[in-house]
C-alpha cells in the first residue's frame, strides 16, 4: 500500500466507525447560511461566491489546502474581518435569518452571539477566573458575585476544564499547559453563552492527547451549540464533523467552495475529483 | 585558485583570532567607559560628601527645614530643596503622566500606521529641544501670559511654571515607552477580546492597558527621575529661594537649581558651601539612580512576559 492509500484507508476506518447519520441541510435547520459570500483584501479577492448552510447543533468542518480562504470564510461569519484593514465583504451572511452585514446590525453584538477560538491558545494575562469572566464583564451582564462564579464554573465544566482548575481559579492563566489554555479559551467563549462557536484550527499547536480531549469536547458541545471548525487535519474532520466543506484555490488563487455535504459522503464518495486528491494527500 | 596550504591556513586563523580579540577589547572598553564615568562621579561625590558630613550631621541634613548655607547664619536642612524638587516633579508627572498615556493609547490603538510613523519622531523631538529654551519659555511666556491670567499675584519665579514645563519636557518619555509597551501586547489578545463582544474601549482598558501596565509604570518612573534631575528650567524659572513651602505660586529652589547656583558662583574649594554641593549632588544621584534602576527593572519584567 502506498502512503496515500494508507491515509485514505485510515480515514475510511474512522468514518465506518461512526454510527450517526445526517441528511442534507435544509434552510430552516441552518444557524448560519451564506449566499454568494465574497471577501477581498485591498481589492484582491480571497474567497468568492461561497454559498453554504451551517446546520444548527452540528459540527461542520471546513477543510482545504493552505491559502484556500478557510480562515477568511470563518472570520466573515462573526465579522472579525471588520478588524482587518482593507477587508471588503459582499454577499450575505444570514444568522437566524438576519443579515449580519446589514447597516443596522452591531458587529459587537454579533460577536457575543457567535464565539471564536483561535489557532494558538490566547488566554489573557490574568487569572483563570478573570479570563472566563471577561466576556460576561464586557457584555455588561448585571451579575452578582455568586452568579458570576456560577457562570464561570458552568463554562469551565462545559469546557471539561473544571476538575483541573477548580482549586486554583486565581492562578495565572499562563500557568496552564497549552491544551488547558485552549480549553480555557473555549470556556471563555462559552461563558458568554453564544449560539455558534467558530474554531480556527484549534488543535494545530497541541499534542495528540490534548487534541483528542478537545475533539471529544466538541462532540459533546454540539448538542448545545452550532460548531464550525477550520482544520488542516483530515482525520480530525472525519472524527468530529457531521458536515464537511471543501475549499480549494482556483487558478487565480481565489478560494472557492468545491464541495459540501455530510462528512461521510465527502470522505467516502466525493463528487469532485479534487476532493479525493486532497483527502488522500496528493494536493497539499 | 588553489587551496591554502596548512601553514597559510594556520596563519590566517591566528590573524583572525587576534582581530576578534582586539575588537572585543575595544567594545569592552567602550562599555566600561560609561560605567566608569558613573563610578568616578559617585566616588567623587562621596569623598567630598564625607568631609561635609564630618561638619554637618546626616540627621540635620536630611530632616532640617532650613537651608541657609549661603548666609551668615548657616542651616543645613535639605528639606526645602528636596520639597521643591519633589513638588515640581510631581506637577510634571501630573501633566506628562495622563497626557502621555492618553497619547500612547491613541498612537498604539487608534492611529493609522502612517500617522503613528509620522507622530512618534515629532513627539520625540520635544526631548531634543535644549532645556534652556523651555526655561526661558516658562519665565517669559507661560508665567506672565498664561498662568497670570488665572492667578494674578503669581510670583514671576514659581514652582508651577517649572513643573508644567518639565511636564512637557518629560512627555515624550511617557509616550514613547508606554506606546512601545502597548504595541508589545500581542495582537492575538485584542482579537480574543473582540471575539468575546468587546468594544474598542474595553479592549483598551481591560486588555491592552493591564497587559502593558508594567511598561506604563516604568515610563512614569523614568519620567519622574528625569524630572527630578532637570536643572535649567528650575534654575531659570523657579528662582533661588530655598524655603520650605507648599505654595506652587512661590519662588523656590530645587536641588538642581541650588547646584547650578553654587557651581556657577564662587564657592571656594574646601569651604562648607563648596562641600554642600557634593552632599546635595550625592542625594540627587542616589534618588534618581534608584528610580532609574526600578524603572528599568519594571521594563525588563514586561519584556519577558510574552
Amino acid at each position: 500500500m502506498t502512503a496515500e492509500e494508507e491515509v485514505l484507508e485510515r480515514i475510511k476506518v474512522i468514518i465506518s466507525e461512526r454510527k450517526d447519520e445526517v441528511g442534507e441541510v435544509v434552510e430552516k435547520d441552518a444557524a448560519i447560511l451564506t449566499e454568494d459570500l465574497s471577501v477581498s483584501y485591498h481589492g484582491r479577492v480571497a474567497i468568492e461566491d461561497i454559498s453554504i448552510k451551517f446546520r444548527r447543533n452540528a459540527i461542520t468542518a471546513i477543510i482545504g489546502p493552505s491559502g484556500c480562504g478557510k480562515s477568511t470564510l470563518l472570520r466573515s461569519l462573526n465579522r472579525m474581518n471588520d478588524l482587518i484593514p482593507g477587508a471588503l465583504v459582499s454577499g450575505k451572511v444570514l444568522f437566524n435569518g438576519i443579515d449580519i452585514y446589514s447597516r443596522d446590525v452591531d458587529p459587537v453584538y454579533i460577536r457575543s452571539r457567535i464565539g471564536m477560538v483561535f489557532q494558538r491558545p490566547n488566554p489573557f494575562p490574568m487569572s483563570i477566573f478573570d479570563n472566563v469572566a471577561f466576556g460576561l464583564r464586557v457584555n455588561g451582564f448585571k451579575l452578582t458575585k455568586d452568579e458570576l462564579r456560577k457562570r464561570v464554573q458552568e463554562a469551565l465544566v462545559k469546557a471539561a476544564l473544571w476538575d483541573e482548575v477548580k482549586d486554583r481559579l486565581d492562578a495565572h492563566a499562563y500557568s496552564l499547559s497549552g491544551g488547558q489554555q485552549q480549553r480555557l479559551c473555549i470556556a471563555r467563549a462559552l461563558a458568554v453563552e453564544p449560539e455558534v462557536l467558530l474554531l480556527d484550527e484549534p488543535t494545530v499547536s497541541l499534542d495528540p492527547i490534548s487534541t483528542s480531549k478537545i475533539e471529544r469536547l466538541l462532540v459533546a458541545l454540539k448538542h448545545d451549540y452550532t460548531i464550525i471548525i477550520v482544520t488542516h487535519n483530515m482525520q480530525q474532520a472525519a472524527r468530529v464533523s457531521d458536515y464537511t466543506a471543501v475549499m480549494m484555490p482556483d487558478e487565480n488563487l481565489i478560494g472557492r467552495l468545491i464541495e459540501f455535504g455530510p462528512t461521510k459522503e465527502i470522505f467516502t464518495s466525493p463528487k469532485d475529483s479534487r476532493t479525493e486528491a486532497y483527502i488522500s494527500g496528493r494536493v497539499s | 585558485m588553489g587551496y591554502l596550504s596548512s601553514e597559510q591556513f594556520l596563519r590566517s586563523v591566528k590573524r583572525r583570532r587576534a582581530q576578534d580579540k582586539l575588537f572585543m577589547v575595544v567594545v569592552l572598553a567602550a562599555t566600561l567607559v560609561s560605567t566608569l564615568a558613573l563610578i568616578v562621579i559617585f566616588v567623587t561625590l562621596s569623598v567630598e560628601s564625607v568631609s561635609f558630613f564630618t561638619r554637618v550631621s546626616v540627621i540635620e541634613f536630611l530632616t532640617g527645614t532650613k537651608w541657609t548655607v549661603l548666609f551668615a547664619d548657616k542651616h543645613f536642612g535639605v528639606l526645602p530643596l528636596l520639597n521643591a524638587t519633589l513638588m515640581t516633579s510631581l506637577i510634571a508627572i501630573a501633566v506628562a503622566g495622563p497626557a502621555g498615556i492618553a497619547a500612547a493609547v491613541y498612537l498604539s490603538e487608534y492611529a493609522s500606521q502612517r500617522f503613528r510613523n509620522f507622530m512618534k519622531p515629532v513627539i520625540e523631538t520635544l526631548s531634543g529641544v535644549p532645556t534652556v529654551v523651555y526655561g526661558y519659555f516658562a519665565l517669559y511666556f507661560v508665567t506672565p501670559n498664561f498662568l497670570r491670567a488665572f492667578w494674578e499675584d503669581l510670583s514671576i519665579h514659581n514652582a508651577l511654571a517649572v513643573g508644567l514645563m518639565i511636564g512637557v519636557l518629560t512627555l515624550p518619555i511617557v509616550v514613547s515607552i508606554s506606546d512601545d509597551a502597548m504595541k508589545a501586547v500581542p495582537y492575538d489578545l485584542r482579537l480574543a477580546a473582540y471575539s468575546l463582544g468587546s468594544r474598542k474601549i474595553d479592549v483598551v482598558f481591560r486588555v491592552v492597558l493591564p497587559a502593558a501596565l508594567s511598561g506604563v509604570v516604568a515610563s512614569i518612573v523614568l519620567a519622574f527621575a528625569r524630572a527630578m534631575g532637570e536643572t535649567m528650567i528650575a534654575a531659570i524659572a523657579g528662582g533661588f529661594r530655598p524655603v520650605l513651602s507648599f505654595n506652587l505660586g512661590e519662588s523656590m529652589q530645587t536641588m538642581t537649581s541650588y547646584l547650578a547656583q553654587v557651581a556657577t558662583g564662587d564657592a571656594p574649594h574646601g569651604t562648607i558651601e563648596y562641600q554642600s554641593l557634593f552632599a546635595v549632588g550625592l542625594l540627587l544621584l542616589v534618588i534618581t539612580a534608584t528610580l532609574n534602576f526600578i524603572g528599568l527593572k519594571v521594563i525588563r519584567r514586561w519584556e519577558i512576559r510574552y
